[in-house]
């Protein structure tokens, strides 16, 4: 490798120089990309599907809103179980030592049984007798009488019927939830949720964690996504909801989360589909790193060399010609 | 525009047409760049230092 | 870049920073070759078009993005020119990750990064990794059912790396201000760093050409 500091008169002398009009060029590039630009965007307009509410979710589904709910209370939920940065019940992903989920701790505090059912219940008890009672008897119950309701309700829920937009499950002991449960079935109907879990006692809102998490938990907004080819397994990152292109620069990265180990559940040196999410981004700043560093990498930075397409970029520097560079 | 894209299936891989178009056109184009004459401004102007 | 003493400069004038400055870019960037009207007779390929298109297609990101951000995130959902704007804003950013990427491929096969440009090489594959992370928040802020899916999706990604517990996916104001603010002025300051490192050194010689140096 040639070292640095040279001039480009040292490093160009000998060789033929003709007029190119850099400016004109780049004028040249603005103006076609503007007008192609201009023309795709108003044939083909671009991708806007709405946005799901937890509103829309409790009337297009309130079974599963009720059974999140209640998963929620249970702890069973992605977001209940997650571990850092939303709460320490799970561990999150590691490589043998290598736990940077852990290392940084529980940075947004969520703890879904208050924030997801608990609280957005006692916002709506208000001036809603029934319901302040039955939120009362599950504050005094002992955890193994709330646990006991939760797996008989959860037990009951499969086989739930809807009704005029109620959930109705056979009759059992089940203590307060039913109540409880209708109301925040009510109030996610009316709006209300998607208010409460946004605004969190603040006025101005800009974070959608919560929300976000709690619709997550359910399958309502996934089995929309999948229909839309948007899973993680589906290449769901390089796609886009519509006819429309999607992020095509992320193929490699969403490959990964096609093939083994990062499918198996055995895995290859430690990684599986358990913590394919950290191997995959370890293995892809390997690989961009090794993009970056292309021209230090042997093999690598031969093969330009040895696949003949500069022949053809160059081709009328190896033409059989005069006005070769003169050494 | 808003109608659901068709999705190939071979294998593993899994990819919907308007993306298949994008890398599509993008081999094509790097190809025609490869191959298509360059318009050289007044060439033969010796302009060496 | 490296900040080479001018050589040729007296040791009395060296002590100046400002001379020492000015003397270094009269040295490496003159105007000549910042706009060169004259380049090798060897640059007769579309393939070294790609680069000034992808600055093209920048260009019009921004100019879209700019009025996306001035209006303000809901309006291109209720309006038709917002609408057209967003539309101008999404097509503009497919073509400059296009032309990114053959432009990536056409110096590749003229290993580009050859008599010093590895440099050029390295920042460039810097603005394409943070260009993904600026369209991975844009994508995050477009306040639609893709936004909603990707972040709940991206967060397990970013979370098992620990980047979550800082940048936050599902937090529409954190993705909103780097996507139209921090993560743009870097694009754009990476992208003069890269063309400023191309014109320095003027394009690369063609593979197995020897100059008159060694």
């Amino acid at each position: 490798m040639r070292s640095m500091g040279a001039t480009q008169e040292e490093y160009y002398r000998g060789v033929r120089m003709v007029p190119y009009d850099l400016v004109k060029e780049l004028a040249l590039a603005i103006a076609g990309i503007g007008v192609l630009a201009v023309l795709v965007a108003a044939i083909l307009s671009s991708p806007d599907v709405a946005p799901v509410t937890i509103a829309a979710w409790a009337q297009q589904d309130p079974v599963d809103l009720v059974t999140t709910a209640t998963n929620e209370l249970a702890g069973s939920t992605t977001s209940a179980g997650y571990g850092p940065p939303y709460n320490s019940v799970g561990a999150g992903q590691s490589w043998g030592p290598i736990a940077p989920q852990k290392w940084f701790g529980v940075r947004i505090p969520v703890d879904s049984a208050n924030t997801f059912v608990i609280q957005p219940l006692q916002r709506a008890s208000f001036s809603n007798t029934d319901l302040g009672t039955a939120l009362s008897a599950w504050q005094k119950a002992t955890p193994d009488q709330q646990t006991k309701w939760l797996d008989a309700y959860s037990k009951a829920l499969p086989n739930a019927t809807v009704k005029d937009g109620t959930v109705a499950v056979a009759a059992g002991d089940y203590g307060p939830l039913p109540v409880m449960m209708s109301n925040l079935l009510g109030v996610a109907q009316a709006g209300g949720l998607d208010g409460l879990l946004v605004i969190n006692g603040r006025f101005y809102q800009t974070d959608y964690t919560l929300p976000l998490l709690f619709m997550g938990d359910g399958t309502y907004l996934s089995g929309l996504a999948a229909q839309a080819h948007l899973t993680g397994s589906q290449w769901g990152m390089m796609n886009e909801t519509g006819s429309y292109p999607g992020q095509t620069w992320l193929w490699l990265y969403t490959m990964w989360y096609q093939v083994p180990p990062f499918t198996s559940t055995t895995g290859f040196l430690g990684f599986n589909s358990s913590n394919a999410d950290l191997g995959i981004i370890i293995l892809m700043t390997v690989l961009t790193a090794a993009l970056a560093l292309v021209p230090f990498i042997p093999i690598l930075r031969d093969i330009p060399r040895w696949v003949p397409i500069h022949r053809l970029i160059w081709r009328q520097y190896y033409a059989p010609r005069k006005g070769a560079i003169r050494s | 525009m808003d109608t659901p894209a068709t999705y190939f299936h071979w294998g593993f891989i899994l990819i919907s047409v308007p993306n298949l178009i994008v890398i599509g056109g993008m081999i094509v184009l790097f190809a025609i760049a490869l191959v298509a004459p360059f318009p050289h401004a007044e060439e033969g102007d010796d302009g060496s230092k | 870049m490296a900040a080479n003493s001018p050589e040729g400069a007296t040791p009395r004038e060296s002590r100046s920073w400002t001379l020492r400055l000015r003397r270094a870019i009269d040295q490496h960037l003159p105007m000549g070759h910042l706009l060169p009207d004259r380049q090798p007779y060897y640059v007769g390929s579309w393939v070294y078009v790609f680069g000034v298109i992808t600055i093209a297609a920048l260009a019009w990101v921004i100019v879209s993005g700019v009025v996306l951000s001035f209006m303000g995130p809901q309006w291109w959902h209720d309006s038709r020119l917002g609408r057209f704007v967003n539309s101008l804003h999404f097509w503009s950013v497919q073509l400059f990750f296009i032309f990114m990427v053959l432009h990536l491929w056409g110096q590749y096969f003229m290993a580009g990064w050859r008599h010093g440009r590895a440099a050029t090489w390295m920042i460039g594959v810097v603005i394409f990794a943070v260009s993904i992370l600026t369209a991975f928040t844009g994508y995050l802020t477009q306040q639609n059912f893709d936004a909603q899916f990707i972040a709940i999706n991206a967060k397990d990604a970013m979370n098992s790396a620990g980047i979550g517990a800082f940048f936050n996916v599902l937090n529409f104001g954190q993705m909103y201000g780097l996507h139209v603010m921090l993560l743009p002025i870097g694009i754009t300051f990476l992208v003069v760093a890269h063309i400023v490192m191309v014109r320095a050194r003027g394009v690369v010689k063609p593979i197995d050409a020897e100059g008159a140096r060694s």
